[in-house]
């Protein structure tokens, strides 16, 4: 049977890490990301998991860490925050570069300087072009869930996934998780089978120095070059739209939770106006958008889970009846616009889908923002004559701006 | 004691034509370390000539398997492959970086430091070839005294060169060697004996370069021995703590003369432009290095037989 313990997303992420039968976990402390670890150690410790637990000098070595043990072929787990995920920012690339499926939470904060320690996405965000999936967690339930479809992801198409989450507004929140059972985990996510070799039988250099042009091995048959294994990176994160999509389904076959895969969907069947983020904000819009209903308009929300590989035709599905779509955003390309507003924006371009669209920077180092908030900001765009389909400038929602 | 030439495993593990250059100290060293390590070794490899050496994707020189990283991460990475070793019960396997004197003294002293403390059973060389040789002889925190480098081209390099065997012993490990590429059996020995010892063994490699350093191709080995000769490099272990010197550095500290450094210097094209004054506190530098370390040898030794 499973079970109901009120827990933190922290304590949910390390759950699903023992579930998972992690064998290596490497962290360094970093707040909100502390606890997770700590969970891990206690764990450990005691002997109710069984790993190794490397308790490193620094990000950058707790990231070698996974890499090193998983091309070995040990199922491996780190998780950090903010400065500590960019201190990672080249063994990111390696992780990826090299194929192995290793997971990694993100508990989401903002970076500095100046230091803040509180939430925003911009830490994950700013990685968003290293050949990760990226996945984005509403509530703690959705966190232990995802930690073990992660690994499922990751070493069926052998990428590493970064499971993101909220800091503090879901990694310290106490909230109600059922515990999935232990053997169904494992029918449901099998021992790992490493893709690289390092054993003297059969030696090998593991990513040795390339030329950019394909090249004969011994036996004379032409190798990839440099650009044919980024392709093939390439090409793997697009298949994850769909292998995030059948893990996600099989899960909820197999432990009765529906998480919506790539996206999920908030009353959009008849909306008009839709709400649309990642993360913790766009449960938050779903309040948003139940106070704008109230108010007569027909508002949804479309909250983006996976947002590498990026889910255009999904997204395309889901929007294609809106006639305005508004991006809550904890991240900024910082001369430009919100991330998620680019992409969208980008992918919705000539398709079926010709709603409006405006971008808003919210909540920005922890800034509180509330539903009320969100609705009447979405209120006001949507009355504004300026709503014409071209580029305007994101508002800055909560911030003195003059 | 030392073994004979002929007690040396005679298995070829560096395939022959591999991409160093010619008169390298570093593939000497090389053959004699894996025919000491031998199989059962994974390989930790930096950026560097070492993996220069380990070939080019898709064909490799080497019949140890080697697993390249970054470069600040190779206590990291070796940390990594113990820690995954063990988790899937293959216990039996050696682990070893071979990483340059840039990745170890500058760029990867952090995730050296922090495996050593955890005294992560693994064997770390640094083979030292005092600067950034395979990107073209920047200077590093190895670089010599006097030393020309195309980062110091004027004025040379101001300082003395990192002490990272003192570095290493404050990290209380059980084994610290300095060896050379110019004597071959004294180094093979060294990594025999490191690969039956339990914990981190840090072995600092001297590697004479030929383009880096500016010698004939041919002169390796005699630039090799001059730095022992000179005191310039002694040849030492420290196990657990207690110092010995070893091979030629044992004998010039019990009845030979130390030769004067600058027999050592002029040799090499990096020193061109040496002052006399330069030359002598580099002598000075060496002398007293050497004085502290023949103290600590007789120290160690009364010690012994205390």
């Amino acid at each position: 049977m499973s079970r109901v313990e009120i827990m933190t997303g922290n304590q949910a992420a390390a759950l699903g890490a023992r579930l998972a039968r992690v064998q290596v976990v490497a962290a360094y402390p970093i707040t909100p990301q502390t606890s997770l670890t700590e969970t891990l150690a206690q764990l450990i410790e005691s002997g109710e998991m069984q790993a190794e637990y490397i308790r490193v000098d620094g990000e950058h070595s707790a990231l070698t860490v996974c890499i090193a043990a998983s091309t070995i072929g040990a199922r491996a787990f780190t998780a950090t925050s903010a400065n500590g995920l960019l201190y990672m920012h080249e063994q990111i690339h390696w992780a990826a570069g090299s194929r192995l499926p290793i997971v990694m939470c993100c508990v989401n904060r903002g970076v500095g300087a100046p230091w803040t320690i509180f939430n925003d996405q911009q830490d994950s965000i700013s990685q968003r072009d290293t050949g990760w999936i990226q996945l984005y967690c509403r509530d703690n339930q959705e966190i232990i869930d995802t930690v073990i479809q992660a690994f499922r992801i990751a070493e069926t198409i052998y990428c590493p996934v970064m499971v993101c989450y909220d800091g503090f507004v879901l990694s310290h929140t106490l909230m109600p998780v059922e515990i999935p059972e232990e053997e169904k985990v494992d029918a449901f996510l099998p021992p790992y089978r490493p893709h690289t070799i390092l054993d003297d039988t059969n030696p090998r250099t593991i990513n040795p120095v390339m030329f950019a042009d394909l090249r004969a091995n011994a036996e004379g048959i032409l190798c990839d070059g440099y650009m044919e294994i980024r392709y093939k990176l390439e090409y793997a994160l697009k298949g994850a739209l769909k292998t995030i999509q059948d893990v996600s389904d099989e899960y909820a076959l197999v432990f009765g939770r529906d998480h919506g895969g790539l996206i999920w969907e908030y009353k959009t069947s008849d909306a008009e106006v839709i709400l649309t983020g990642m993360g913790s904000i766009a449960t938050e819009a779903t309040i948003a958008a139940d106070i704008l209903r109230e108010k007569g308009i027909p508002a949804g929300v479309v909250g983006i889970r996976a947002y590498r590989p990026f889910p255009t035709e999904a997204l395309i599905r889901a929007l294609k009846r809106a006639r305005s779509i508004h991006c809550l955003e904890k991240a900024v390309s910082y001369g430009f616009a919100g991330p998620v507003y680019t992409d969208l924006r980008a992918a919705l371009y000539g398709s079926e889908c010709d709603a409006q669209m405006q971008d808003y920077i919210t909540s920005l180092g922890g800034r509180d923002i509330q539903p009320s908030t969100i609705a009447e900001v979405v209120l006001n765009r949507i009355k504004s004559d300026a709503f014409d389909g071209r580029f305007r400038e994101p508002i800055w929602i909560n911030c003195r701006t003059e | 004691m030392p073994e004979t030439l002929f007690k040396i495993n005679a298995k070829e593990y560096i395939l022959p034509g591999n991409r160093s250059c010619q008169g390298c100290g570093l593939s000497l060293a090389y053959r004699m370390a894996l025919k000491a390590l031998r199989e059962k070794t994974i390989m930790v490899l930096g950026p560097s000539c070492l993996c220069v050496l380990h070939g080019l994707y898709p064909s490799t020189a080497v019949l140890i398997p080697g697993f390249n990283t970054t470069f600040a991460s190779a206590g990291a990475a070796a940390s990594g492959l113990v820690a995954g070793l063990r988790a899937l019960g293959r216990d039996n396997e050696t682990v070893c970086a071979f990483i340059g004197d840039g990745g170890t003294s500058d760029m990867g002293i952090q995730s050296l430091s922090g495996a050593a403390e955890r005294q992560t059973d693994f064997i770390y060389v640094c083979y030292d070839n005092e600067g950034y040789m395979n990107t073209g002889t920047q200077r590093s925190s190895a670089t010599p005294l006097g030393a020309i480098t195309t980062t110091t081209p004027i004025y040379t390099k101001e300082e003395h060169k990192k002490d990272l065997v003192r570095i290493m012993e404050a990290h209380e490990i059980p084994y610290i060697a300095t060896a050379n590429a110019a004597y071959p059996i004294d180094l093979y020995d060294k990594f025999v004996k490191a690969k039956k010892i339990k914990g981190t063994r840090y072995i600092h490699l001297f590697i004479p370069c030929p383009p880096g350093w500016g010698f004939p191709p041919k002169d390796t080995i005699k630039i090799g021995r001059l730095a022992v000769e000179t005191g310039v490099f002694p040849l030492f272990e420290i196990e657990n703590g207690k110092f010995h010197f070893t091979g030629r550095s044992r004998a010039l500290a019990e009845r030979g003369h130390k030769i004067p450094v600058s027999t050592y210097l002029e040799r090499q094209a990096r020193f061109q432009k040496m002052t006399p004054a330069q030359v002598n506190v580099f002598q000075q530098w060496v002398d007293r290095r050497w004085e502290d370390f023949l103290r600590r040898a007789e120290a160690d030794a009364k010690h012994f037989l205390s």
